[in-house]
């Protein structure tokens, strides 16, 4: 496979408050990001739980992206901060592990901030297709 | 085994457009669990609608996934489509396949490749859904609304007129806000007092409107229909129930230099004062800055002269807390600082003011009693030069980007005023582009031009140089004549951008609700629910959710009280059943997910298990009240054993979304 050919597979999990609408607001103005997202609605970033990132990367994901309200803003008052703290452990044990920190970043994004949606997910899939096809973690026992 | 059915909307071609929708709905159809799919132009109408009942009759379907425009638009309506058809409506997913495909992406191939994911995704959701059902808790029937001016007076009265309870929260001594110093309104040329003032008193008249003035929000916590907020009574060292507003205290007081705020610091009062003659409630409050009493403990002259005996200069901060069913947000605007725009030396010269002050300057009860004059020599102004668009439209980062919609207006208003007062005067207007949309705006404009000969230039302004005989040299270009003019005036007014209260953005971290770039409030939809913000039972009022004139502010006060009654009024809200639930079975007791809680909704109990050898044990086990859980899921991820779970968002349904999207 050659890098031309190469499309990411990107999970972007959004917050349902802010970074949700976000997406919906980069929709509406009509701004371009890569198919490759593919983005999953949770209540609050606090609800992504590590298992579901490394369940990513087992079936062949190349790329975690989680977004949330910008600190101080979140719905349920603290839940942006706990997913700082978790995904700040997870993505150093996952560094650690062989899957590039690069291929993983946690951003705040509001309702109203639809250019910065569109602009972060256009970089995240610049890096993440830079930096290839994850096979880290895969696990080859789920592909078909 | 779910019966899934799966229903893909053309949107007409918002989504059809760059989406082969029959492509997708064939995709679909082949997915394990489903048993029927189709397309149709419109899902949300009517006989969209209709189409999905029949499909969930017809083929006894268990779930339903509907490829369509965003949860957040239309999740409501699909769940109420199921539940008339006897499906319970928590089984019905959305695939976004508008906002977040089909707007966003050109090619029809990519478009319909991920519509096809993020439909597979849906339905592997679904598949894991289980019915829910709300439960319902009681409204608080009493209302909360921030901000005393006169987008806060108007909510305030017409929920009081339904039959409310409201309390008005307000930071200054007296409430009225900005209209309160403006003198006249556009474009009938009302005196803003005239009309403001009745107003402020029906709202201190009226049995259900209690008045916070002086006062701020501390605290909030809660949510909608039991908000529980804590408000900060300042303390004015004046006792309230005593002070009768005679105002011997304001006249006794030796402090006179004390800045005037109520008239932008144009000229001084005392350290003891009431703002302005007709403040609601009229009561004197100490300024702690400058009263000498209070800041070396010598004078004290206004409790001696007090007949009530009203001065108390030990009164303390009061906290009072309350429940509420709803809150308003009605904390309106400021002009800005005009500290980036040193070219029009605003700083430099007392002569340049602002569109704000020249309302004082010009105002019977101003620092002049009506007369304009100059600010430096209190001599007439002979040549008055108005610069339009100072800051508004601004995309540099000294101003803001967005027009402050009511300078245009005012400063016809001010040049109309002036030229009619002062028919000597000649008045210079600079402009961008002369704005005027609105009843009568346009007329009122045309007028000060036409029948008042009021110069409008359009141009900028590229320096205000003082000079040293005391007038002002005002630089500018016409750009319709392509020359270079030099105007001698002898005062320049500004109108500055006007931007939120700077007490907003705390405010919306107190209540969780979002803000754009600009620090307006958002709305829960731009068109349709312009004056509910996106968290449920707070809503907005003026100009705090965008700039706005007082014919509409009142407009949106009246809406968000409409919208407050409504939610007063009923008798039980539906809580969201999505909320955490643990298995006692898993759970070992250790307290984590009580800690990551915000709400307090988790407690432990001691539960009796029948353990493997037939004996019982006692355990200490997490129970969530799902009456206060309000569906984070922060504990669901701090529970080791994984015995939290979050309805609606389980760990096996994301886990499902996961794999269907790297499939």
């Amino acid at each position: 496979m050659s890098m031309n050919e190469f499309k990411p597979k990107i999970v972007a999990f959004c917050c349902n408050w802010c970074s949700y609408a976000g997406a919906d607001l980069a929709g509406t103005n009509r701004l371009n990001y890569p198919a490759d997202v593919k983005i999953i609605r949770v209540p609050c970033s606090c609800r992504v739980n590590p298992m579901f990132i490394l369940r990513a990367f087992q079936r062949g994901a190349d790329g975690v992206i989680l977004c949330g309200c910008h600190p101080g803003d979140c719905h349920y008052t603290t839940g942006n901060y706990y997913a700082r703290r978790r995904m700040t452990m997870l993505f150093s044990m996952l560094d650690y592990l062989g899957i590039e920190k690069e291929r993983t970043r946690v951003e705040w994004v509001s309702a109203a901030e639809g250019a910065k949606f569109a602009a972060v997910m256009n970089d995240f899939v610049k890096t993440v297709t830079e930096l290839g096809e994850n096979k880290r973690l895969e696990d080859l026992r789920c592909k078909k | 085994m779910q019966k899934i059915g799966v229903f893909v909307c053309h949107c007409g071609t918002n989504i059809a457009g760059t989406v082969d929708v029959k492509a997708v709905a064939e995709a679909l159809g082949k997915e394990p669990g489903v048993v029927f799919s189709t397309e149709y132009q419109y899902m949300c109408s009517e006989a969209g609608q209709n189409l999905i009942k029949d499909a969930i009759k017809n083929y006894g379907l268990t779930g339903i996934v509907v490829c369509s425009c965003s949860p957040r638009m239309h999740e409501a309506t699909f769940r109420k489509t199921a539940a008339a058809a006897g499906l319970n409506s928590y089984m019905v997913e959305i695939a976004n396949i508008r906002e977040q495909c089909s707007w966003i992406h050109k090619d029809v191939k990519v478009a319909t490749e991920k519509a096809i994911v993020l439909g597979r995704t849906a339905i592997a959701k679904v598949a894991l859904n289980t019915p829910l059902t709300a439960s319902e808790t009681p409204v608080v029937k009493r209302a909360l609304v921030i901000g005393g001016g006169i987008a806060g007076i108007q909510t305030a009265l017409d929920i009081a007129d339904a039959g409310y309870e409201v309390d008005l929260v307000e930071k200054e001594p007296t409430i009225g806000g900005k209209m309160a110093q403006i003198d006249k309104t556009f474009p009938t040329l009302d005196c803003a007092a005239c009309i403001l003032t009745p107003k402020m008193v029906d709202c201190a008249q009226n049995e259900k409107i209690h008045i916070y003035a002086y006062s701020e929000v501390e605290s909030v916590k809660g949510f909608v229909g039991n908000f529980n907020v804590t408000i900060k009574k300042k303390a004015r060292f004046v006792d309230e129930t005593k002070c009768t507003g005679c105002g011997i205290c304001t006249e006794k007081c030796p402090m006179k230099k004390t800045p005037n705020l109520f008239n932008l610091g144009l000229d001084n009062r005392s350290a003891i004062y009431i703002p302005f003659a007709q403040a609601i409630p009229k009561i004197a409050t100490i300024d702690a800055d400058y009263c000498n009493m209070l800041k070396n403990g010598k004078c004290g002259v206004c409790s001696k002269v007090c007949a009530a005996g009203a001065i108390d200069y030990k009164q303390q901060d009061q906290y009072i807390e309350q429940q509420y069913g709803a809150i308003v947000v009605a904390t309106g605007f400021n002009p800005i600082k005009l500290d980036n725009y040193s070219e029009f030396a605003y700083n430099e010269s007392p002569d340049v003011v602002t569109s704000l002050e020249l309302e004082r300057l010009m105002n019977a009860a101003g620092p002049n009693g009506g007369t304009l004059l100059r600010p430096s020599d209190k001599t007439h102004p002979h040549t008055i030069v108005f610069v339009q668009c100072v800051g508004s439209r601004d995309t540099t980062d000294c101003g803001k980007p967005y027009c402050s919609k009511i300078c245009c207006m005012y400063t016809a208003k001010h040049a109309m005023l002036i030229r009619d007062k002062y028919p000597d005067t000649e008045v210079y207007v600079f402009y961008m582009d002369v704005r005027t949309p609105g009843k009568n705006f346009d007329e009122f404009y045309r007028r000060a031009v036409e029948d008042y000969g009021v110069h409008y230039i359009k141009g900028m302004v590229g320096k205000v140089m003082p000079q040293p005989d005391g007038k002002l040299l005002v630089r500018g270009s016409d750009l319709l004549t392509d020359e270079q003019l030099k105007i001698e005036a002898d005062m320049v007014v500004l109108a500055a951008a006007i931007e939120p209260d700077k007490t907003a953005r705390p405010l919306a971290t107190m209540l969780t609700a979002s803000m754009d770039t600009n620090d307006f409030f958002t709305e829960a939809h731009p068109k349709l629910r312009p004056v509910e913000s996106p968290t449920a039972g707070i809503f907005l009022s003026g100009v705090c959710q965008g700039p706005k004139d007082i014919p509409e502010t009142v407009a949106q006060a009246s809406a968000a009280a409409a919208k407050v009654i409504g939610l007063l009024a009923k008798p039980a809200l539906k809580s969201n059943p999505c909320t955490a639930h643990s298995d006692e079975n898993l759970c070992n007791g250790c307290s984590s997910c009580e800690r990551v809680c915000p709400y307090g909704a988790i407690s432990y109990v001691d539960k009796e298990f029948r353990m493997p050898d037939r004996t019982t044990k006692v355990r200490r086990v997490a129970s969530v009240n799902p009456a206060v859980c309000q569906g984070c899921g922060a504990c669901t991820v701090a529970c080791p054993s994984g015995a939290m779970d979050l309805s609606g968002f389980s760990n096996k349904q994301i886990m499902a979304e996961v794999d269907a999207i790297c499939r």
